[in-house]
């Protein structure tokens, strides 16, 4: 059987090939029987890749030793979870995860794309196919996870304990459907650029693209830095390490390329702008893979590291970040300019929007790269971390944010900034009174923290100002108020909701990084103390057995300072066996949207216990704040005027849609 | 204005801005870069107290003393030379005698290395790249046998 996942790959492959060359030759030459190869092409290459997924997780799930990859990364006494997990927990794997998501989206555009125009769809699809050839190949020859053992051991040798949680059930799928989910961006520009026709037609096939990706990647990113902040133990939600930067600076560009898809679809302005970050953006995503798979750089998320692979993926980078960069080069010039607009309109909002993301994601590249450069000439060794981001990254977003909630205020073409802040008037107002609150009632809060805050109600109240304004709140009675409510287009709700998302997730990384209070000790058995108001008591170690670990549980009792009970918290040291390997498990108490973070250390020479404590404040609206972003994806991904992708039917173009309030 | 003086402003503003964005990296590359040494490399490193650095090696056998709280020390060492260091707080897990560690932190006028933060690998096969690399550059490293 696992032989069979091994020749599906390698049909994948060919099929890639023939998905590749014949579509584009049929749209070069107006050949409609070759254009319409695609479609089954692309859909049989998913089925087989699909297939090959399946008998490796069937593998894994069988703890079937006689494959390499199953016998190096898991464990017959692991859990069930963990061993269908560990199918991507590994290098091949997550790179087979990363082809199965790519040939999902190109099946996605040969389903949902029946109504784009032929030639265009062919295109597409070859483009896709290019990409899908190039890391087939890339698995069959460096990393085929189906290689076999003989003998098959009798064990296995585990999975990294770090990886043994559900997080990895989330985040690698989540952040894969983000980061490839950009690759239809990217083939979508390609083929613009290959037909030279690029019109507000193409921005909205391409808009809920960028979404659906940005909504996954979002997703992904946020994922990643909640289960780092719980499960290593030093209660950072974000540190700046390349990995992270890897798929934040894609964040950042497809952030970006989602606002300036606006202005092309509305105004079709910006056009040749829309088509460089479509392919910037996803060439930041190969850029990730890169940085991530090929040992450059050394993390959890770096597993056994093989020359020869780093040199293939960056062949691959080179391929098709200069290819397609040539491609615009070369072509870019025959597409014509679209209409132009006053710098204080909507469209000049978004292209300073723009230019605030585009500079912050160029910051977080050196950043990110300049290590590895200086080594590769040098060989000297320098490390860039929170302090060089907090000094480039930062002072960018401050503006970017404050200027967020003018942007949905201004008018198309030619906007009235005066008119826009006397609007946000309340909103401002709401702000300066969340500044002085913080001030007054908030013990030890510095300045800065208040003008955090500040800076996040603004944005709250800016993005529901927003919602407000355009349903007539005050003006109008309210039957007509509800009426305008029900009526205003999705994407007003999504743009809300994305905002007041990002308003959250600041108000949470505000709150903890200016308010956070932390205490290391030492603590025998019976020992209290006290943190924030609460009162922790010490209680003992356990020691318990898991399946494939041993665990010593630290048990803390908490109470509020006037002696009420609110109940126990666990923090514990596992240890696995097999990897002869240590991990902790801090303890989290959520309290409101604050947390209490417990983790444990060492045995101190008289029977203590090294105990670090931290009292989080609002940490949680971090995620929370993601999860509102993606919901203000999901809610824009289902506006009437983007579902171009649903098959030519009743459901398409009603015509009537209510301009007048969505202005 | 004419469209092609609005295409100019628009330039204008954004070289300005990247100008402004440059200055700042180059300023922060400039001051908040931590450079990476191996203890035999301090020697001839000029070090101002309070000087951020990464300083990684091996944990010295024996070397590691705890006291009744929480502070922590061990020395560094690269076989040739080794450093002194002190730190406050909970050790990774992975943190042993002869592994592989990166200290982050400064010396205080004490000739201590003062570190705040101590990474030690992530898994029982990888020894953090720095360390690793400086190790085989002094020829005492050893292959891991599998």
């Amino acid at each position: 059987m696992v032989e069979i996942g091994h020749f599906a790959l390698v049909l994948a492959f060919a099929l890639s090939l023939v998905q590749s060359t014949i579509p584009l030759v049929g749209a070069r030459s107006a050949n409609e029987r070759m254009m319409a190869v695609g479609t089954p092409v692309t859909l049989a290459g998913f089925a087989l890749v699909g297939l090959a997924f399946v008998i490796l997780t069937i593998c894994y799930v069988r703890s079937d030793f006689s494959v390499a990859n199953v016998w190096e990364n898991s464990h017959s006494l692991k859990p069930m979870l963990y061993k269908i997990t560990g199918t991507w927990g590994n290098h091949e794997g997550s790179m087979l995860l990363w082809v199965l998501i790519l040939t999902f989206f190109g099946s996605l555009v040969a389903v949902f794309g029946a109504n784009l125009p032929a030639s265009l769809r062919a295109t597409v699809l070859a483009v896709q196919g290019w990409i899908g050839t190039a890391f087939l190949l890339f698995i069959l020859s460096t990393s085929n996870p189906f290689a076999r053992l003989s003998p098959a051991p009798i064990e296995g040798r585990d999975l990294n304990p770090i990886l043994q949680d559900v997080g990895l059930a989330i985040h690698p799928p989540l952040l894969y459907l983000g980061y490839v989910g950009f690759s239809v961006c990217f083939s979508f520009a390609v083929a613009a650029l290959i037909d030279g026709r690029i019109d507000a037609a193409w921005a909205r096939w391409v808009r809920p693209w960028t979404l659906a990706a940005w909504a996954f990647l979002t997703g992904g990113i946020a994922m990643g830095s909640y289960w780092a902040y719980y499960e290593l133990g030093w209660g950072g939600f974000w540190f700046w390490d390349p990995v992270e930067n890897a798929s934040f600076m894609p964040w950042l560009a497809g952030t970006a390329l989602l606002h300036s898809a606006i202005v092309m679809e509305k105004r079709s302005a910006l056009k040749i702008w829309t088509l460089l970050l479509a392919i910037l953006t996803f060439s930041l995503s190969l850029l990730g893979t890169f940085l991530v798979r090929s040992g450059v750089l050394t993390s959890v998320h770096a597993f056994a590291t093989d020359p020869s692979r780093g040199v293939f993926i960056l062949c691959i980078l080179i391929i098709f970040i200069g290819g397609s960069l040539a491609l615009f080069a070369i072509r870019s010039s025959s597409l014509t300019p679209g209409g132009i607009f006053h710098p204080i309109s909507r469209e000049g909002a978004l292209v300073l929007n723009n230019l605030f993301l585009t500079t912050a994601t160029a910051t977080v590249l050196v950043g990110t790269l300049y290590p590895l450069v200086v080594e590769a000439l040098s060989g000297e060794k320098i490390s860039v971390g929170a302090p060089f981001f907090d000094l480039t990254f930062g002072p960018l977003m401050v503006p970017l944010l404050l200027l967020v909630p003018f942007g949905p205020l201004l008018a198309w073409k030619r906007g009235d900034a005066l008119a826009a802040a006397q609007r946000l008037m309340t909103a401002f107002a709401g702000s300066l009174l969340a500044v002085m609150a913080t001030m007054l009632f908030v013990d030890k809060a510095s300045v800065l923290a208040a003008l955090g805050v500040g800076l996040s109600v603004w944005l709250i109240l800016g993005a529901l100002t927003d919602i407000a304004l355009k349903a007539g709140f005050g003006s109008v009675p309210a039957a007509t108020m509800l009426r305008r409510l029900t009526g205003l287009p999705k994407s007003i709700y999504g743009t809300a909701l994305a905002h007041l998302g990002l308003g959250l997730t600041t108000l949470g990384i505000v709150g903890v990084m200016s308010l956070e209070t932390e205490n290391i000790l030492a603590m025998k058995p019976g020992e209290t103390t006290g943190i924030s108001g609460y009162v922790l008591r010490f209680d003992g170690v356990v020691p318990v057995r898991g399946p494939n670990y041993t665990e010593s549980q630290a048990k803390f009792s908490l109470a509020t300072e006037s002696g009420q009970p609110l109940g126990q918290i666990v923090s514990s040291k596992r240890f696995y066996p097999v990897r002869q390997m240590p991990t902790t498990e801090a303890g989290i108490r959520t309290i409101g949207a604050s947390q209490l973070y417990i983790s444990i250390g060492d045995d101190t020479a008289d029977g203590g216990l090294v105990v670090r404590i931290w009292w989080k404040p609002l940490v949680t609206l971090i995620w929370i704040g993601t999860l509102v972003m993606m919901l203000g994806g999901a809610v824009s991904l289902f506006d009437r005027r983007l579902r171009i992708g649903a098959p030519a039917g009743s459901r398409r173009r009603r015509p009537a849609q209510p301009e007048a309030v969505a202005r | 204005m004419t469209r092609k003086q609005k295409r100019l402003s628009v330039i204008g503003g954004a070289l300005g801005f990247l100008g402004l964005a440059v200055a700042l990296t180059f300023y922060a590359l400039g001051q908040k870069a931590s450079y990476f040494y191996m203890p035999a490399d301090l020697a001839g490193a000029t070090l101002e107290p309070g000087q951020r650095i990464r300083l990684g090696g091996l944990v010295e056998k024996g070397t590691i003393v705890r006291d009744q709280g929480t502070e922590v020390s061990f020395s560094v060492t690269d076989m040739e030379q080794s450093v002194k260091v002190a730190y406050s707080g909970i050790l990774p897990d992975l943190f042993r005698e002869e592994q592989g560690v990166i200290t982050e932190g400064s010396f205080g006028t004490d000739g201590v290395f003062h570190a705040d933060s101590v990474l030690a690998k992530h898994d029982e096969t990888y020894m953090p790249k720095e360390v690793a690399d400086g190790l085989k550059a002094k020829g005492v490293w050893q292959e891991e046998t599998q």
